[in-house]
């Protein structure tokens, strides 16, 4: 017979994952970052810490700004007029905001990967060594090689190693998805942004990514926007909770999601946002 | 903490008020269950305690509800924060209260027993021991009810009470036993009987231990008050 | 209430059964008159297809035999310059508008004016381009059509140009910015390709429609009997030839107008439906 009841928080102590378990060096930061749609501020005050080698995710609801965060990062905003951030967003300290720092020198290091799969409408085989392409000379070997590490990565090699030079367009959902991811990593960029990777998605393919992520992680940082929370209680080591613009909580997903610290940040996991 | 507002989904929230509703139906019959055994001892009425025994059956019947219902809503409800410690508490106080009527149970079982041969006199503070977990046991039930920490707190302490107390009759009863070895047998029922209810004041505890957490989210600090001296002396 | 139900439901159905036999009699009606040119261009012109109509000369008249070779070849030389002149402007054109002055006013201003010109009579290009070209140079030419029928090209390649690259979805251009690719590259290598199909149709369409434009050959390169190549002095082309051999009593040329106006009517068909193909093949391809 026990004395102490063994409860939630004690077994969750006594196993410390690897997120809780030793404090990782800051990869990315959002320092008071705002921003606006020509009049309009969609984004204020924020700070986030991004931690190397961990899968972050920002989560809330619609209209709460996560996709626009997400997009300040690999300042993919400046194609359109009239859409500006004001802070900083330090990259290994490196304020990449900054506009001395080169556009493309930024993208090679921050890739990105969005909701929709959009393969390019080449075969498999040149979507991934276009990217390659514009920014190393390889010799057609090489250049075999890379693209075969990087679709392993991506976990789609053995799908689609006997169909390299098909059209990526005749591939599954799942799978263009999957190649997307395979484009971004094989530039070996540090960071990679996910903008709800799985929305348009099955749960298998959905399972699929959720795997890569755990994969991926080691050699990359992940930052995922999900509208999912559950994929985020899955899949991310810290969670970031968002509202109306502002950073509400930030922490170890465990405890967001078991004793998160703001009344918002429960009424929104528990299903009570009113 | 509690919201104000009601998950946007109502029927999470019918379900979660029938599983209270089950454990407060559990923690009811359970109190109605200990007081009938106390009564059973001082009263020494045979066909009360066989009554007991029968309504044993009622709480164990709830506490499977209330597993079924826990495993129905991780299932299929996926509950975070407040709520998953809500769901989580409920199994573990359901069992905890399920526990707490058996030794009830056993109480009046043994006491069945004991009215075969004459009273025994130091017998005379059990009742009072049999209160005193009554007592907690109610207080932790009404704090879980209530939602109130403080309040499952001081069951915690008052626990040390009750194990205090135990320890006294234990001594008791042994030093009877070593005057008068005619009594070994009575006395033997006596100790068991004695022992449930300081086991029924740890369930209690626990009750009240499950209580904070569901509130706070981690367990109280420092270890309870432990002053069941028996096995150490 | 149910009585009221089925009353309104009776109605609803009557007021469908009209409906359905009016825009049905409607569009008998438009087919009818349709039909019955195809029936005549064909019968009349078929009396005349023969092998001859491709090898041998425009004759002159009271003659017999003879086809319309230099014709022919004329229209296509006119109408190949006329394309690879305007084509390219307007891809060029219409990849500023999609690109770089999408949402902007300048966009606008452009879109207005290019329907504006989409929409002139070609009668006005024609004297037009005789004004600056044929006064100036003071010879009928065949570049004076092609710069014509170019203007004609120009506003249709334009607009297509600029929908078939709007309709490409803008995550595909982040989706090759994020890549670190510049804009430049992104458009020419990534949205071409997917834009592709659409824009090929676009100039298919345009030159399904300067293949029967007369009204501008009339000032431009006017017509020649004989054969030339030369595009520096009048053309022989399809439409004036018809033009001329229309009005005349003489009953051969008569019958090689229908012959070229059942030609003129087939390559537009073939070129409508090679257009319509590519474009509905990029369809099947994507899911």
């Amino acid at each position: 017979m026990t004395d102490a009841p063994i409860t939630f928080a004690t077994a969750v102590r006594s196993a410390p994952t690897g997120a809780e378990a030793a404090p990782s060096p800051v990869k990315l930061a959002a320092r008071n970052l705002a921003f606006h749609y020509g009049d309009f501020t969609a984004l204020r005050d924020i700070n986030l810490d991004v931690p190397q080698n961990k899968v972050t995710a920002l989560i809330g609801p619609s209209g709460c700004g996560k996709s626009t965060l997400l997009r300040i990062f690999n300042r993919i905003y400046s194609i359109y007029p009239g859409q500006r951030a004001s802070g900083q967003v330090l990259l290994d300290g490196e304020d990449v905001l900054d506009p001395k720092y080169p556009l493309n020198r930024l993208r090679s290091k921050i890739g990105m990967v969005f909701q929709k799969p959009v393969p390019f409408p080449m075969s498999i085989f040149d979507n991934i060594a276009y990217g390659i392409g514009h920014y190393e000379k390889l010799s057609k070997a090489d250049m075999a090689d890379r693209v075969e590490a990087a679709l392993r990565q991506a976990a789609l090699w053995d799908e689609v190693k006997d169909k390299l030079r098909q059209s990526a367009l005749g591939l599954s959902g799942g799978q263009q998805q999957r190649l997307c991811i395979a484009r971004a990593v094989a530039l070996k960029p540090q960071v990679i942004l996910f903008d709800e990777p799985t929305s348009a998605l099955d749960p298998i393919a959905t399972g699929k990514i959720e795997q890569l992520f755990a994969e991926l992680k080691q050699q990359f940082t992940i930052l995922i926007v999900t509208h999912n929370m559950q994929q985020a209680a899955r899949c991310s080591d810290f969670t970031a909770f968002m509202y109306l613009g502002e950073l509400i909580e930030h922490g170890a997903t465990s405890t967001i999601f078991t004793k998160p610290t703001k009344q918002q940040t429960e009424d929104y996991i528990t299903g009570r946002f009113g | 903490m509690p919201s104000s507002n009601d998950h946007i989904v109502k029927s999470y929230d019918t379900e979660l008020q029938r599983l209270d509703g089950e454990i407060q139906r559990m923690g009811e019959i359970a109190v109605a269950q200990l007081d009938a055994a106390i009564d059973v001892l001082q009263r020494r009425d045979t066909q009360a305690a066989m009554r007991v025994v029968a309504n044993d059956d009622a709480i164990d019947k709830l506490e499977q509800e209330v597993s079924h219902d826990v495993l129905r809503l991780l299932a299929l409800r996926q509950p975070m924060a407040r709520d998953l410690r809500e769901v989580y508490a409920a199994l573990r106080i359901s069992s905890d209260i399920e526990r707490i009527g058996d030794y009830a149970a056993n109480v009046a079982k043994r006491s069945m027993v004991l009215n075969q041969s004459a009273p025994v006199t130091v017998a005379r503070g059990l009742p009072a021991l049999a209160r005193l977990a009554n007592n907690l046991v109610t207080e932790a039930l009404a704090a879980y009810r209530l939602r109130d920490a403080e309040k499952a707190m001081h069951v915690r302490g008052r626990d040390a009470e009750l194990d205090a107390e135990y320890t006294g009759l234990f001594r008791e009863l042994l030093t009877y036993m070593a005057e008068d070895p005619r009594q070994i047998t009575a006395c033997t029922h006596l100790l068991f009987i004695a022992k449930n209810i300081e086991r029924i004041g740890d369930h209690a505890t626990n009750i009240a231990e499950n209580t904070w957490f569901l509130v706070h989210g981690e367990l109280p600090e420092g270890d309870r008050a432990k002053a069941d001296l028996t096995s150490s002396s | 209430m149910n009585a009221m139900a089925d009353r309104l439901y009776f109605r609803r159905r009557l007021l469908n059964a009209v409906s359905l036999v009016l825009s049905g009699a409607a569009t008998l009606f438009g087919l009818f008159w349709l039909v019955w040119i195809l029936w005549v261009t064909i019968s009349k012109g078929i009396d005349a297809m023969s092998l001859q109509l491709f090898t041998e000369m425009t004759p002159p008249p009271g003659q017999d035999t003879g086809g319309l070779k230099n014709a022919i070849v004329g229209s296509l030389m006119l109408s190949s310059l006329a394309v690879a002149m305007g084509a390219p402007v307007g891809i060029a054109a219409g990849t500023f508008l999609s690109e770089y002055a999408r949402a902007r006013k300048i966009g606008e201003v452009i879109r207005f004016v290019n329907d504006i010109l989409l929409s002139a009579p070609s009668i006005v290009l024609g004297l037009f381009v005789y004004t600056l070209v044929v006064r100036t140079t003071g010879t009928f030419s065949g570049y004076a059509g092609s710069i014509a029928m170019a203007f004609i090209v120009l506003p249709v390649v334009v607009r297509t140009t600029d929908e078939m690259l709007r309709l490409v979805p803008s995550q595909m251009r982040e989706a090759a910015l994020s890549l670190g690719i510049p804009q430049w590259k992104v458009t020419t290598q990534i949205l071409y390709r997917a834009a592709l199909p659409g824009i090929v149709t676009g100039v298919l369409l345009a030159l399904a429609r300067i293949a029967g434009e007369t009204a501008p050959l009339l000032f431009t390169a006017f017509n020649n009997q004989y054969w030339s190549t030369d595009m520096g002095g009048a053309m022989p082309n399809l439409p004036v030839t018809i033009f001329q051999f229309a009005m005349s009593p003489f009953a051969y040329w008569n019958q090689l107008a229908w012959a070229g106006a059942f030609l003129i009517t087939l390559f537009v068909l073939a070129v409508s439906l090679l257009a319509r193909t590519l474009l509905l093949r990029k369809k099947t391809h994507h899911d």
